[in-house]
């Protein structure tokens, strides 16, 4: 990222804070890479003088989202994305800070990988990447990474990405050891043998199509254990993903004992259930599978009251070699980046959950979690910030997806709002063709 | 360590301290034992436990006999209790034991006649090495209450660290237990150490840093990553040991593992006293064999 330039001041915006509770039109100046001020008194000194003025009319300004899981192929796969693509997609999404997972070849588990990512992001990204290291080395569930020196280099957080721990002491001795050196540990639970062969949820409509199921206790069982390990260890743990009603009740009697905990969803499972499999479409394949409408209900009233922090794109490339197959047989998996942003506002648009609560579950509070200096548009803090016009309707057409790869979910889907413009320290990283906002 | 209390320790180290006395003479040779049977019986292999226990004995003149157990009857599907029993059935007067699991050398002593001495075993106690650090410690402290000693690295697995912590508490001294929570045994703070898992924050200010050995096994991805992150982390370099006095004492149980938890300038360094810990385990032990067997003379001389 180059310098950032002089002032700038973005006037008559709606101007949405969740880390200080704010929702009111006004004005947002940046100075130096920095937010000067934001809110509806930041004019009272008078605009700085010499400043570049952005009529920001009808938009609404957001901190930056902060997308807790995104998975970048690079290195290994690069002909599904790179740490550009995705950052060129992750701007236009209003994505201004990606956490990376490590399932990547090789993966995230060396202190030199860390660096490779930083500098590889440095180099040729335009938002910020930060690297989550591998729990255990090569994945493989069980010896420990360097978790010590990992978080030296910049790894903001650890987990195993798609894989699951099945060990349960090698579970417990990597969240002991984390706790010293106050590492989050973030895991995604699927009890491999439960799964089986599963390839989406369990239940009526997967039985009329005649594919295996996959049970809820999948992803519980697993949860369970983690949990009281949380509890045992005191442990920063973060449930990944979670989908279903019975995970976010057990979430919420965690944090009803005091543990550290906190738990995420992919805006996938906010949005979609498993009807949209419909005529065994495989851009909904996905780990966990889409759930009944009751299981995405229940993750809606989650986000509404607390139990569940963080929604995440779970950006996962997939080309067509690995989803033009038969259902049974494509990889799961769908990108989420761009769509992300457009996909929440749905929920605000219906009414289920307020606006700020979504924005702070997509910035605030994966910043919060991990330590990272984003998530807020406070006076002080890095000029990460999105302009979003939230009412633009339009039809997602895959062929204008930055990402290397277009599997989307919501081909073809009519969307309300999105990004018009994305700012990274200061620095605008992405305009909208389609939109206003210059 | 377990069962002592302030003035049998006390005791035990001025006792001491006249032994260090034997051995800088020319002639170390003394008949308090002359006559007795001494028999060193390891199950586990440690050349210098066993060769200070060994000279120990010489020194006080009695007949010392050397048994590495783990080559020959064990093999042979010997259990402890038989040999313990056939040994037994030799007349000794003093058994020293090291065996790899906690409790064997309380076994033992139910079932043979003679004194027993745990030379360590398994994870549960080591008492001579406690006993030789305690005098390490207060030869060049002049004392031992009040002191701050941070014990440094596997408590987990470590005899040396149970018995310091019970000897050292007993003396009033003030113990910490510094590593990865991954090594540290449930109820630390119960056993007398607070627990630190960063090292500049537990040798802060401390009179004695005691650093332990950590086993190649325990390396590799169980209980810490890696050595070069242990050594990073958890290794006593001159930086880390900036933070404790000029005058923190610095100890280690051996054999040592340079560049694992101690860098070897520090080890080879002014404020190492880790060769005076060697010359203390030989008086240390002359100090407890004499007082087991002199007790029992004195016992015996009714009969």
């Amino acid at each position: 990222m180059t310098p950032a330039p002089g002032t700038s001041v973005f006037e008559g915006a709606r101007i949405v804070d969740p880390s200080r509770g704010l929702d009111e039109t006004g004005t947002l100046i940046v100075a130096g890479g920095r937010i000067a001020a934001a809110g509806a008194e930041a004019l009272n000194q008078g605009a700085p003088e010499g400043a570049q003025r952005v009529d920001c009319t009808g938009l609404t300004i957001v901190p930056g989202l902060v997308d807790m899981r995104v998975h970048i192929e690079e290195p290994g796969g690069e002909h599904r994305e790179t740490i550009a693509s995705a950052c060129e997609a992750a701007a236009a999404g209003g994505v201004t800070s990606i956490i990376m997972m490590p399932d990547t070849q090789p993966a995230i588990d060396d202190v030199a990988l860390v660096e490779f990512v930083l500098r590889t992001a440095r180099e040729t990204g335009i938002v910020r990447v930060h690297p989550a290291a591998a729990i255990t080395m090569g994945l493989r569930g069980a010896q420990m990474t360097e978790i010590g020196n990992l978080s030296a280099a910049g790894a903001v957080m650890f987990t195993d990405g798609r894989r699951t721990i099945a060990n349960a002491a090698v579970m417990r001795r990597a969240m002991t050891y984390a706790r010293d050196f106050g590492a989050v540990i973030a895991h995604h639970t699927a009890d491999a043998d439960l799964v089986g062969g599963g390839v989406m949820n369990e239940g009526l409509f997967a039985s009329l199509l005649g594919l295996p199921g996959i049970a809820r206790e999948a992803e519980l069982l697993p949860l369970e254990r983690d949990l009281r390990l949380a509890r045992l260890t005191g442990a920063a743990y973060h449930a990944a993903k979670i989908s279903c009603a019975m995970s976010a009740d057990a979430i919420r009697a965690a944090k009803a004992q005091g543990l550290d905990v906190t738990a995420g969803a992919s805006i996938n499972h906010l949005c979609l259930n498993e009807n949209d499999v419909g005529e065994y479409r495989t851009f909904f394949k996905l780990a966990p599978p889409l759930r009944h409408e009751d299981d995405r209900q229940a993750m809606i009233e989650a986000l509404r009251e607390g139990t569940l922090d963080v929604i995440c794109s779970d950006h996962d490339p997939q080309d067509v070699d690995t989803k033009r197959l038969p259902f049974a047989e494509a990889e799961d998996g769908a990108v989420g980046l761009e769509t992300m942003l457009s996909a929440a506002l749905r929920l605000h648009h219906s009414g289920a959950v307020p606006l700020t609560r979504l924005i702070e579950a997509m910035s605030t509070a994966p910043a919060r979690r991990l330590g990272l200096d984003a998530g807020t548009l406070a006076p002080g803090a890095p000029a990460d910030f999105a302009l979003v016009d939230l009412e633009a309707p339009f039809v997602l057409d895959p062929a204008q997806l930055k990402s290397l790869s277009k599997n989307t979910p919501f081909d073809g889907a009519r969307l309300s709002g999105r990004t018009v413009r994305t700012v990274v320290g200061g620095r605008t990283v992405f305009c909208a063709p389609h939109g206003r906002g210059d | 360590m377990a069962g002592l209390a302030y003035p049998d320790i006390a005791a035990l180290l001025d006792r001491a301290d006249r032994a260090v006395e034997i051995s800088r003479r020319r002639d170390k040779k003394t008949t308090t034992l002359r006559g007795l049977t001494q028999i060193n019986l390891f199950f586990e292999a440690s050349t210098r436990t066993q060769a200070s226990f060994e000279l120990a004995g010489k020194r006080l003149g009695a007949d010392v006999m050397n048994m590495s157990v783990s080559a020959s009857s064990v093999k042979k599907g010997e259990t402890l209790i038989d040999t313990a029993m056939t040994l037994n059935a030799m007349h000794p007067d003093i058994l020293i034991i090291r065996h790899g699991a906690a409790g064997a050398a309380a076994l033992l002593a139910r079932k043979v006649a003679c004194s027993v001495i745990n030379a360590g075993d398994g994870a549960h106690e080591h008492p001579t090495q406690a006993l030789l650090d305690a005098l390490t410690i207060r030869r060049h402290k002049g004392r031992l209450d009040g002191l701050t000693v941070a014990i440094c690295g596997d408590i987990l697995h470590s005899r040396v660290a149970r018995s310091n912590i019970i000897a050292l508490n007993t003396m009033g001294a003030r113990v910490r237990a510094v590593g990865p929570s991954t090594l540290m045994p449930a109820g630390i703070a119960e056993m007398g150490a607070e627990h630190h898992a960063r090292m500049a924050d537990g040798i802060r200010g401390a009179d004695v840093v005691m650093m332990l050995r950590l086993q190649r096994e325990r390396m590799a991805g169980a209980f810490v990553p890696s050595v070069r992150e242990y050594f990073r982390h958890y290794g006593l370099t001159g930086p880390i040991l900036a933070h404790a006095g000029s005058d923190c004492l610095v100890m280690h149980p051996g054999p040592m593992n340079r560049g694992v938890e101690i860098a070897s300038d520090i080890a080879d360094g002014p404020q190492s006293v880790i060769e005076e810990q060697v010359e203390m385990g030989v008086a240390v032990r002359m100090a407890v064999m004499e007082a087991l067997l002199d007790a029992r003379k004195t016992e015996r001389a009714p009969r």
